[in-house]
């Protein structure tokens, strides 16, 4: 009974003073009813989107339409980074993650861990009742007004905010990422298993080898044949049995070149032309 | 005069000094602005883009071509000049083709975004300071906040959503590899872009690209800067996909990459986008590290700083924006494409680092100047010290030799790998003797030319069954 009350009031208090120094001008109300029903709508697409591609160009229009609403809001410094790493670096990073493990891919549904969605569940409340219990019981200092907290132009205000009374939280987050990205590399780290071989290294096998360093020479002499299976032919005459496919080669479809200059210079087709049966 | 141009050069007065009327933080006058001023800005700069761009398709061309010692287009109009317009006309008259694998929704929108972002730039761009339009005194630049330059930023990065998504949406392997390999590029080389503007924004004490151009009323910052004046002019094209790094079209390996499937208007749209953001960078670089739209130093000091008023700077800030135009084409008609691999490394291990290096020392002197009575020079002959003593102690160091031998000496050594050592199946470990792999005997055997080729192709033919 009590703690409904005490919420109740405080969250009169909070909402006074969310309004009392807040005031949206008509524009700013058009902006916000535009946007917020297509953000809505968006939300829902990352939640219902079949292919994951879409679901992430919701969240990516979800995260400009919140950074043109900062700025409304006079938070042109939030409005902006919120564009700058979370469009810009988080979600193109999913966007690449998404490419590599195959764009169609869809999710497997099987549970592969024993409970974990009653832990899940138990971690999500647990979370959800520390936020409630936190926001509720906080209170607000009094609004002072966009003209003041701006006043010295508004990253000016964001970072005496972050650098001066937010220092410690500030210091801790920057750790803590410097600890997961550490996490990450020593995580992912693999020793190789055999020596690396280099450019160099490898071109100076190739020209000890005596193959052909330069691209094979193309198949075809008569333009009038498929003359994908019919060798070229050197200087001197003589067939190149490189230029033909190895493919055509190994099923036996490599065609002379004698044979088919007779088929050609023949007055006229005999059945066996494999143009005439088609 | 110069008591105010001496006041106005250090940068923490200047931002305690211009903190303005309207819109603190911000060097520039709006004041008076109105609908149609802004009206007529917006489509002048837009006019301006288009053009911009139809001319520096010529001029790239006209000039790659004098290198490659040729004529280059010079048929349609004088000097050839109406080529790109005929082009233009060309690709709008094109058939569209939608492929069928296409995602027709994102197929559509990728080019959009691409456009759209790339005019978002030049709304913060000085062209120059304030001059009476009609009556009405106000400055050449649509508009400006005070986190102009990331707004630049922003809308750089979400312009690269177009490359992306119109790589995916066309559903084929060459245009998708085109779109992994640019997001891979964006998110490695913005970084390394955004931290050399860091130290521009330390310096300048702001990030509004008016007030930026306001500071280099005696320094350009490039000069005090330069480190990161060259990270940020190699990143930049790398930004814009553009030779040594245009790995997402790469026509050598990837046919043209993400536009592969695009034909059209849809193609001139990437095309278009290409340009113009090619002409924001430059336009960038030219405001945050040349001076904006400052004269050059002797122009500057005849008849009192005559040419950095009224409609004058527009002239110096287009020469400067073509100079690095220029840089553009001159950098694809010397450089070759790097490999893909080369270009990553080099982003994350030589730009990424630099800069870092680079924000900490600025910040350091500028904390130095700031918060104690040292003055520069003191602290500017302490740093050449202490770079003279790292640099002399770098020739102290013998250099590393190539390693000798094939394992080297760091690797364990080598003993037979016994895949269910202990009992379980394990790993390898580096250095221990692997067993042959079967499938590289096949490919050795199918692999020698001559004569014996007949018949080892047959056994291969065999064993795959």
């Amino acid at each position: 009974m009590t703690f409904t009350s005490t919420a109740a009031t405080t969250l009169a208090g909070v909402a006074t003073a969310l309004t009392d120094g807040g005031k949206t001008s008509s524009g700013e109300a058009a902006l916000f009813w535009v946007l917020a029903p297509l953000m809505v709508l968006a939300a829902l697409g990352l939640v219902f989107a079949r292919k994951a591609v879409y679901a992430a160009m919701s969240v990516v229009f979800v995260m400009i339409s919140i950074a043109f609403l900062y700025i409304a809001q006079d938070a042109p410094f939030l409005g902006v980074v919120q564009v700058v790493v979370y469009t810009g670096a988080i979600m193109m990073l999913f966007l690449f993650v998404l490419m590599l493990v195959g764009v169609d891919s869809s999710d497997s549904l099987a549970e592969t861990l024993k409970g974990q969605r009653w832990i899940g569940i138990i971690f999500g409340l647990g979370l959800a009742g520390l936020l409630v219990t936190v926001v509720v019981s906080s209170t607000f200092p009094v609004a002072v007004g966009l003209d003041e907290a701006n006043g010295d132009s508004n990253p000016v205000g964001v970072a005496r905010l972050i650098f001066g009374d937010y220092i410690f939280a500030f210091e801790v987050v920057g750790v803590l990422l410097v600890t997961a990205a550490l996490g990450a590399l020593v995580l992912t780290h693999r020793q190789r298993l055999t020596r690396h071989i280099g450019q160099k290294e490898r071109s100076d096998a190739r020209l000890a080898s005596g193959h052909t360093l330069t691209p094979l020479p193309a198949p075809g002499v008569f333009s009038r044949s498929n003359a994908m299976d019919v060798p070229a032919l050197d200087p001197t005459g003589a067939p190149l049995e490189d230029s033909v496919s190895r493919v055509l080669r190994i099923r036996g479809q490599e065609r002379e070149f004698g044979v088919v200059a007779a088929e050609i210079e023949a007055p006229t087709r005999t059945a066996s032309d494999p143009e005439v049966q088609r | 005069m110069i008591a105010a141009m001496v006041s106005s050069a250090v940068p923490g007065v200047v931002s305690a000094s211009v903190a303005g009327a309207a819109n603190p933080g911000v060097t520039a006058d709006f004041s008076q602005d109105n609908g149609w001023v802004w009206l007529i800005k917006a489509v002048v700069i837009l006019v301006f883009l288009l053009l911009t761009v139809l001319m520096a398709i010529w001029f790239e061309r006209k000039v790659v071509a004098r290198m490659q010692m040729r004529p280059g287009p010079n048929v349609h109009g004088p000097f050839g000049l109406l080529q790109s317009l005929a082009d233009a006309m060309k690709l709008l008259l094109k058939e569209d083709i939608t492929v069928k694998a296409a995602d027709k929704f994102l197929y559509m929108l990728a080019p959009m975004i691409s456009v759209f972002c790339a005019l978002l730039t030049f709304a913060v761009i000085p062209f120059g300071p304030s001059v009476s339009i009609f009556g009405i005194v106000t400055p050449l630049q649509l508009t400006d906040v005070p986190v102009a330059v990331l707004y630049i930023l922003a809308t750089a990065s979400v312009g690269v959503y177009g490359i992306v998504l119109g790589g995916w949406s066309s559903g084929s392997t060459y245009p998708l590899l085109g779109a992994v390999r640019s997001t891979a590029q964006v998110i490695s080389y913005e970084l390394a872009m955004g931290l050399s503007l860091v130290s521009v924004f330390i310096l300048a004490g702001s990030m509004s690209t008016s007030q930026i151009v306001a500071t280099q009323q005696q320094l350009w910052w490039f000069l005090p800067l330069f480190p990161a004046f060259i990270i940020y002019v190699i990143s930049m094209i790398g930004e814009t996909n553009r030779l040594p790094f245009d790995l997402p079209e790469a026509e050598g390996e990837l046919v043209s990459g993400f536009m592969t499937e695009y034909s059209s208007m849809k193609f001139a749209w990437f095309f278009l986008a290409e340009y113009i953001n090619m002409v924001n960078v430059s336009a960038v670089v030219t405001t945050l590290f040349f001076g904006g739209w400052r004269a050059p130093w002797p122009i500057s000091a005849i008849n009192d700083g005559m040419f950095n008023t009224g409609w004058w700077p527009v002239l110096w800030f287009l020469a400067k924006m073509w100079l690095f135009l220029f840089l553009f084409v001159w950098v694809r008609g010397t450089l070759l494409r790097l490999r893909y691999d080369q270009f990553m490394s080099f982003g994350w291990k030589v730009l990424i680092p630099a800069s870092l290096g680079w924000v900490v020392c600025v910040a350091v002197v500028q904390g130095v100047r700031q918060f104690t009575e040292v003055d520069l020079r003191t602290v500017l002959i302490a740093l050449a010290v202490a770079v003279l003593v790292v640099v002399g102690i770098s020739f102290l160091v013998p250099e590393r030799k190539p390693e000798p031998g094939a394992a080297g000496k760091k690797a364990i050594p080598p003993g037979e790998f016994d895949p269910f050592a202990g009992g379980y199946p394990v790993p390898p470990m580096p250095g221990q003797q692997l067993p042959p792999s079967p499938r590289r005997a096949r490919v050795a055997a199918a692999a020698p030319a001559g004569a014996a080729r007949q018949v080892t192709d047959s056994q291969t033919e065999v064993e795959r069954g």
